[in-house]
């Protein structure tokens, strides 16, 4: 489903894409410094369209940093596509148009980074650990990690084969709980999903789902979370046609500006 | 298939036939790619995996339930279409033809407002002693949901075009409208049951959206084998290759069953002497 809900986007930014750099003045081909020397004072002068592929986690906060970028530097354009960390892995190994990328763990942009798609080295901007979300009303009277092992109760979680359900294996060892859960997503979102819905009592899904999701759920934060600590790196593609505009982009987010929208969405330091 | 009878005068110009080939090469050739990656050498355990043959234990399991459903509530459902007459009929079935066209994951969020916890009927259900949430049953709910207008369409235009000449001649003769029904009309359409029947099975097989949607993803209980390949896609392509081969060999079997089927169909009224007259623009409407 995720291809199919992510393709056409994907292609019709492509498209856009291709017609702009068409038009796009060729000065930014000249640009081949590695991201890590770029101060984000340097962010002044850049113009030009970039695509930035990023965590299906980042999309309330990117799309806030792009706009925020934009409207701080006219005459650039950042266009954003979301996806799953490994299904923007695929998509950038089959030759995707990507300049920046953003993934949701470190495991996934070392994949990038051993097929040698990546310039420079990825730089880490932040983590994310996972909290217990229950409907409003809180039906199953969750108040530990502890609770969501009490029978009856409905919790949902991610696959292991995801990376919010690595992380939930990880505290569950830590915590000593063995859970049942009814339902075993492959996506964060659609752990949220249930427990917006109702259907279930409690999921396990990051701190920024639980803020994102404003007060259609309550979030219960426990302390194991901190023993699976997801990082988010970001780094520029080695296809880029524009490294210099990727690098003031990545600059923005790994600098004080980005940090601080990042910080209120929940996310923490890197 | 077998056109090739009248081609030799044939109607369709050659220029016709390059863009038909590169019709079949376009559903062809991405089936093709896939099974070039197939890893052969792994490929028996990878589709053996506890994991799989689960998945695919269920998958097949409630097709077949779901399938069953569909003919208990289609059969009713096209009888009324095509031989009732009451007002509201055109927009009832162009109701019951909407699965078809709506994306699966609305009939997901659909279903989940139905059955769901806080659903339309899930409270009552649920006083009951009855939760569908997160069970298999909810995953044959979710695959009637999406299945059922493939049997009503077939079952309605086999229906149409076998008339009901006969139903009228047994009925003059004295036979009770169930016994109609069951002597007349029902072994007449039984071909395009049929068909109907694994067209739905095959939607069945493949559904995905509105079980992701509405039922959940657990080994053995609602994870049924498009789930299992989308989650095993994270991880690992080699499993998700071979496991998609797995499905296409399932739809081609169950295609193959079902274009057999409608030739059986068309075969069964002409044996039994006139072909009878299909209503004005009813005619062969499922194919």
């Amino acid at each position: 489903m995720s291809t199919l809900k992510h393709g056409t986007p994907v292609i019709i930014t492509a498209a856009l894409m291709l017609g702009l750099a068409a038009c796009a003045p060729a000065t930014t081909s000249t640009a081949t410094q590695p991201a890590a020397s770029h101060s984000p004072d340097a962010a002044g002068q850049v113009s030009g369209t970039i695509m930035v592929f990023a965590a299906a986690s980042l999309k309330a906060t990117f799309t806030q940093l792009a706009s925020d970028f934009e409207a701080k530097n006219p005459g650039t354009k950042i266009v954003l596509s979301f996806a799953g960390s490994s299904d923007l892995v695929t998509q950038i190994t089959q030759g995707a148009p990507a300049d920046v990328v953003a993934s949701a763990d470190t495991k996934n942009m070392t994949k990038l980074a051993e097929a040698k798609l990546l310039d420079g080295t990825a730089k880490n901007f932040a983590t994310n650990v996972l909290e217990i979300a229950v409907p409003p009303s809180n039906p199953a009277s969750i108040a530990s990690f502890a609770d969501l092992a009490k029978p009856g109760v409905k919790v949902v979680v991610c696959a292991s084969q995801v990376p919010c359900g690595a992380a939930a294996d990880t505290v569950e060892k830590a915590a000593g709980v063995t859970l049942s859960p009814v339902s075993e997503e492959s996506s964060v979102t659609d752990v949220l999903g249930k427990v917006t819905s109702g259907e279930a009592d409690a999921g396990l899904v990051y701190v920024t789902d639980v803020k994102g999701a404003g007060g259609k759920v309550k979030g219960i934060p426990f302390d194991e979370s901190g023993k699976a600590v997801n990082t988010y790196p970001i780094a520029t593609v080695g296809s880029s046609r524009n490294k210099e505009l990727a690098a003031a982009f990545i600059a923005m987010v790994t600098g004080a500006d980005g940090q601080k929208t990042l910080r209120a969405a929940g996310f923490g330091a890197p | 298939m077998r056109q090739a009878r009248n081609g030799g005068y044939g109607g369709v110009p050659r220029w016709i036939y390059v863009l038909a080939a590169a019709g079949g090469l376009f559903v062809v050739l991405p089936l093709a790619a896939m099974v070039a990656k197939v890893n052969w050498a792994q490929f028996i355990p990878l589709i053996t995996s506890e994991a799989s043959l689960q998945a695919l234990g269920l998958s097949l399991r409630t097709s077949a339930a779901s399938t069953v459903l569909c003919i208990v509530l289609g059969v009713p459902l096209a009888l009324v279409l095509a031989r009732g007459s009451f007002p509201g009929q055109r927009f009832l079935r162009s109701l019951v033809l909407l699965p078809l066209v709506l994306p699966p994951v609305v009939g997901g969020i659909a279903l989940l407002y139905t059955f769901g916890r806080q659903g339309l009927l899930g409270r009552t259900l649920e006083v009951a002693g009855l939760q569908i949430a997160f069970s298999t049953t909810a995953v044959i709910l979710a695959q009637t949901f999406v299945a059922l207008p493939f049997l009503v369409v077939s079952l309605e235009g086999a229906l149409r075009t076998a008339g009901n000449r006969y139903e009228a001649v047994a009925a003059t003769l004295g036979a009770g409208p169930t016994t109609v029904l069951r002597r007349v009309t029902l072994p007449l359409v039984l071909p395009g049951l049929a068909s109907g029947a694994v067209l739905s099975f095959a939607r069945s097989l493949g559904e995905f959206g509105a079980t992701l949607t509405f039922a959940g993803s657990l080994q053995g209980v609602t994870r049924t084998l498009p789930l299992e390949i989308y989650l095993q896609r994270e991880t690992d392509a080699d499993a998700a290759v071979a496991l998609s081969l797995v499905l296409v060999a399932v739809a081609v079997a169950v295609v193959a069953l079902a274009y057999r089927s409608p030739r059986a169909a068309e075969r069964a009224p002409a044996l039994s002497g006139e072909r009878t007259t299909p209503a004005p623009g009813q005619g062969g409407a499922v194919r």
